[in-house]
């Protein structure tokens, strides 16, 4: 057992806390989602911990919920991203020849179009529902993700041992899934990092934006913007969710840093 | 100026080029996925038999996609660029100042932001271990994990409504002059600059930590030069091109950060009005828009592709 | 809404204007002829003496990137404050109900109420420099009546028989007897322009104290002095700037840093906190606006009237009082009338939360459990949509489902308000009964936002037009009320007070709720301090 550094292990306390609330919200939260329990903007007492929201609802439920929300719509699009992208840039790598000049000049193409006026373009016409931006976000953001495990699996895939699995007669699929994928597994873990936070950033600026999640489903960036008019007279029902966003990207980001340190020198793919 | 170098501009213009239609096809399809009828999702529970013929009428989904592109982008050449759906104004008329105004607001946020961003690279990579560097890594860890809008109210919270150095809401007008303009966007800019700034100069940092790595350095090391001198001399000429590089990728935070940064502040510019007619279903401002904002984004690249090829000293001084 | 001048109505200063506005407002309905002119009571008030100069900066919401200078068009709060602005109308409506002439000298009717007289100001000037005459004045009127227009004052002009000029005068001829013309004449559409405005109806041209300088539509607007205003007494400031602000946060951020002097829709649940910060007071006053979802009675699902009155049950009025206005303002009862209104009958009952009759009436209407979709913006009115999701809950609780669908605050009063089915809007009301329903519930009203069509409801209206005898108009007004309610599509859960965000900088400051901001005279009446 090696000794983590005193940032991993705050950044892996946070992340795990966040994770394990919003895994069991139903049991932890105290009130409904969308339960109206109290005044408007009450402060925080013992009965609601962290005060009320805009319409009276516990604003510590609506956190957990709305934490819930944000962690499962991010890692749904991480998780659709990752298969995507890594599948189709191992695929490429190993297929390589026109077939990786179509994929990669395509992806080129996507990544052309900044990642946000994309979304908003495809939102345009799309029903804004969960499902629908998971796959939007997940898609998009999949050709960073294709980029990155095509670069790592075209280093791997000159290796003698993939090679030489060649030469024993392997099917495609073999040599990707048991020669290069574990081997490229330790970047692309760092990069899933990278990868969550993006999504957590982008789905809660979408609801700010009041185009991502709806009401009275509730995530942190959707928090925000029900009580932004408190903002300015330091309501925390405005500012909490924006905390929350803020230190689940920094924790996950400390985190990440240390797998990336440990790893290659792979130290692209951070641009969103 | 020599021939390769020419044929090299002249090479990434075209793509720069090409790469701008091949956008218009998909920011064009990318309004065209919806399996069923786009009309149909516009409308939604308020259609009616007529109300959807009218739309399809108006949205020429009756004529066949790919002539309907062409009459698209046949118009967008010709600077037509549709009417709205919901008002009925040509979207260029509508546009032409938000234009404007979005592009002064992202101009100075990157003339302020980039020059910084590549000292503070320097500043790290020079200090690298110490205080100065490890300072610099979570100041900037923190605010590329803070959404804009958060930063966005933090500011119009401390700096405008609490100390009243600068206005809260981003308001411009032609009268004013430069200074006063640049007074009334300074809040936006600010975040807009903190937020690339961030990006721009972690990744400033590894492109130089890059070049560190190269054996010229180590020889340059080796004879005895100072830190600063060999950072200076050697590594950062060497790493114009990738900084360049960096700088314009970063340039993409730039536009997600105007989006959001004019939404807060008011500010009369692209960003707002894409937001409200992606939220209005008005498809043709959204192509519209997100053609623009491509574009200005492809622009930029090839903008640093070209400088890092005047740059590059091995084709500037060919053997 | 728009126009509505929606505004807010605050409780506080209410008790005691409403009765002497209802004194004072019944004395004119009972047909006793010519109202009282002039501003009297106010010129005490004004004695402090005013100073010239400086720039007066509001900061707005309710403005749209597509409107025009036309006041036949203006809807909503921006439209209200420019038009109120460079414009004047024959005579306006002072806070107690009392008359204020302004381009009208005087007024006088037959002993009928049928031929009213309207003696116009003479030597005023527009801003073209042309003297205005009666002549003006009757062009005005008829391109308002001009259903091309599209006037939002359509509505109104409706029971008027003949106009003609007469010398200095304008008279109105109506084809049945109302009491109440003058008060019509101050609809802040009817703003006399030259020849009517029917030159250029964008042209922005009027007698106002200030002349239109720059008209960017949704962003702002700036005006400077007129030079040859008549009136001394008013037009303090070199100039005025509207900043269009849509959002709630941004606007009151900036009356807080200085940016602006004055804001509009300040939020009640954001009142208290506003108030406390330094520099800045805010003023409240009731009135007759309220906050209304609106659904159009010929449009499925909401041609259902089952459904209509489900949804009449399912809302929690009390909760939206306590919860958004915050005592800002008084529970509504599916009428657009409150106790502010002269001959108001107090003992109609109040609709009550019930869950039961909401279900009975759903489960009768046979509606197919699809979501209903309600439309809601910031600017509908402030804390719309969180009132739209206080809805949402005591409808779920019913079985009702409905679902919220959040528009941008640009294009809500040209694309969603009198266009979507169900939404939610805003009306600042009128100054007697007959002017509020004949502008939005008589089946012809452009601004019909109900599309609320019932013959029996419109002939009681022109009846009570004409009815000199009080008890006898107050019961028609009940029995119209009656039918609005039971069944309208107007859901009306609450009546406001309108608040605003001052500096103290400003002086000359009003209670004023017959619109918001002072009735939208704070740049003729205020000044820099």
């Amino acid at each position: 057992m090696m000794r983590l550094p005193l940032p991993t292990l705050i950044g892996l306390f946070i992340t795990g806390l966040f994770l394990f609330t919003a895994i069991f919200a139903p049991w932890i939260a105290p009130y409904g989602v969308s339960e109206v329990v109290g005044d408007v903007w009450e402060p925080a007492s013992a009965e609601y911990w962290l005060g009320t929201d805009n319409i009276g609802r516990d604003l510590l439920s609506r956190m957990i919920w709305g934490g819930q929300t944000t962690i499962f719509v991010a890692i749904a699009a991480t998780v659709v991203s990752f298969v995507t992208g890594s599948v189709l840039g191992l695929f490429a790598a190993v297929v390589g020849g026109w077939l990786d000049q179509l994929m990669s000049r395509f992806v080129d193409l996507i990544m052309a179009i900044p990642t946000l006026i994309f979304a908003l373009v495809v939102l345009s016409v799309m029903p804004v529902t969960i499902p629908v931006l998971i796959l939007v976000m997940g898609l998009l953001d999949s050709t960073r993700v294709f980029r990155l495990s095509r670069a790592v699996a075209s280093d791997i895939a000159v290796m003698e041992y993939v090679e030489s699995a060649r030469l024993r007669g392997e099917g495609r699929a073999w040599v990707i899934f048991r020669e290069i994928l574990p081997n490229a597994l330790s970047p692309l873990v760092a990069e899933a990092g990278m990868r969550f936070i993006f999504m957590v950033l982008f789905v809660s600026t979408l609801s700010f934006l009041g185009l991502g999640v709806q009401p009275p489903a509730a995530d942190w960036g959707g928090i925000v913007k029900e009580n932004k008019d408190g903002i300015v007279y330091g309501i925390p029902a405005a500012l909490l969710p924006a905390v929350a966003i803020a230190a689940l990207a920094i924790s996950v980001n400390l985190v990440a840093d240390w797998v990336l340190d440990r790893t290659s020198s792979l130290k692209g793919g951070r641009n969103a | 100026m020599n021939a390769l170098v020419l044929k090299l501009l002249v090479q990434r213009i075209a793509l720069g080029l090409l790469l701008i239609f091949l956008v218009s096809i998909m920011i064009f399809l990318g309004t065209q996925i919806l399996p069923g009828d786009v009309a149909q999702s516009i409308l939604g529970q308020t259609a009616t038999p007529e109300s959807l013929a009218n739309l399809r009428e108006e949205l020429g989904l009756n004529v066949p996609p790919l002539e309907r592109y062409l009459n698209w982008l046949g118009g967008v050449v010709r600077g037509d660029l549709g009417t709205s759906l919901t008002n009925g104004r040509d979207i260029g008329a509508s546009i032409a100042d938000r234009l404007g105004n979005t592009l002064f607001l992202a101009m100075w946020a990157a003339i302020i932001s980039v020059p910084l961003a590549i000292t503070l690279g320097l500043v790290s990579v020079l200090y690298r271990g110490r205080w100065p560097d490890k300072l610099i890594s979570a100041v900037t860890l923190s605010a590329i994990s803070v959404p804009e809008f958060m930063m966005s109210y933090i500011l119009m919270y401390y700096v405008a409504v609490q100390l009243g150095w600068a206005p809260s809401v981003a308001m411009l007008n032609d009268r004013m002059s430069l200074l006063d303009k640049l007074h009334a966007i300074s809040l936006p800019v600010a975040v807009l600059v903190m937020v690339v700034l961030a990006h721009m100069m972690r990744m400033t940092r590894a492109a130089l930590l890059n070049v560190m790595q190269s054996a010229y350095i180590e020889t340059a090391e080796l004879k005895g030069l100072r830190r600063a001198s060999v950072i200076w001399r050697h590594a950062f000429p060497n790493s114009i091109a990738p900084i360049v590089n960096v700088v314009m990728l970063n340039m993409a935070y730039l536009v997600v950060g105007v989006v959001v940064v004019e939404v807060v502040f008011v500010y009369p510019g692209m960003g707002q009005y894409l937001v409200d007619h992606v939220a209005k279903r008005d498809v043709p401002v959204v192509q519209a828009c997100g053609l623009i904002f491509a574009a200005v984004y492809i622009f930029l690249n090839m903008f640093a592709d070209i400088v890092s090829i005047l740059a590059n000293p091995r084709l500037r001084h060919p053997k | 809404m728009t126009d509505q001048t929606k505004g807010t109505t605050f409780q506080r200063f209410s008790q005691k204007g409403m009765t002497r506005r209802q004194m004072l407002g019944r004395a004119s309905v009972l047909g006793l002829g010519v109202l009282v002119g002039g501003t009297v009571p106010f010129r005490a008030a004004l004695a402090q003496s005013p100073v010239k100069g400086g720039i007066l900066k509001m900061g707005l919401g309710g403005g749209e990137s597509t409107e025009s200078l036309d006041p036949a068009m203006a809807l909503a709060q921006v439209a209200f404050h420019v038009t109120r602005t460079f414009g004047e109308t024959l005579l306006d409506v002072n806070n107690d109900g009392s008359l204020d002439m302004r381009l009208a000298e005087d007024v006088s009717s037959s002993p009928d109420a049928k031929t009213w007289t309207f003696k116009i100001r003479q030597g005023v000037k527009f801003h073209d420099g042309a003297v205005m005459t009666a002549n003006d004045v009757l062009e005005t009127m008829r391109r308002h009546s001009d259903e091309e227009a599209k006037s939002g004052a359509l509505g109104i002009m409706k029971g008027i028989a003949d106009m003609r000029v007469d010398g200095d005068n304008f008279v109105v001829e109506l084809t049945d007897a109302n009491a109440d013309l003058p008060f019509l004449m101050s609809d802040y559409h009817l703003v006399i322009q030259p020849n009517g405005g029917r030159d250029n109806p964008n042209a922005g041209i009027g007698t106002g104290p200030y002349k239109v300088v720059e008209a960017e539509p949704g962003v702002r607007y700036t005006f400077e002095k007129f030079a040859d205003y008549w009136d001394d007494s008013r037009g303090h400031f070199d100039g005025v700037e509207f900043a269009v602000i849509n959002d709630a946060t941004a606007r009151n951020a900036a009356l807080q840093s200085g940016q602006v002097h004055i804001v509009n829709q300040v939020a009640p649940k954001v009142a208290g906190l506003l108030g406390r910060a330094p520099g800045i007071s805010v003023k409240n006053v009731s009135g007759r606006g309220h906050y209304v979802f609106i659904m159009h009675c010929d449009t499925a699902p909401f041609d259902n009237a089952d459904l209509r009155m489900a949804l009449k049950y399912a809302i929690n009025r009390q909760e939206l009082v306590d919860k958004i206005l915050q005592g800002y303002g008084s529970i509504g009862n599916d009428i657009p009338i409150n106790s502010a209104y002269p001959l108001f009958d107090d003992s109609i009952p109040q609709r009550e939360y019930d869950p039961e009759k909401a279900k009975e009436y759903y489960a009768k209407s046979g509606h197919d459990g699809s979501p209903i979709i309600l439309r809601v913006s910031d600017v509908a009115f402030p804390g719309a949509v969180d009132a739209a999701q206080l809805f949402q809950e005591s409808a779920r609780a019913c079985g009702i489902p409905l679902e919220i669908s959040r528009e941008p605050a640009d294009g809500y009063w040209s694309e969603v308000w009198n266009v979507q089915p169900f939404c939610a809007s805003y009306w600042s009301g009128r100054p007697v009964q007959d002017q509020m329903y004949a502008t939005a519930y008589l089946s012809t009203a452009d601004w019909n936002d109900t599309r609320f069509k019932n013959e029996t409801f419109d002939a009681k209206l022109f009846e009570a037009k004409g009815e000199l005898d009080g008890a006898k108009r107050k019961q028609l007004y009940r029995e119209m009320a009656d039918i609005l309610s039971n069944e309208g599509g107007l859901i009306c859960p609450m009546f406001n007070d309108f608040i605003e965000g001052v500096s103290d900088q400003i002086a000359g400051w009003e209670q004023n709720g017959v619109w918001e901001v002072m009735n939208g005279l704070a740049p003729h009446k205020c000044w820099l301090a």
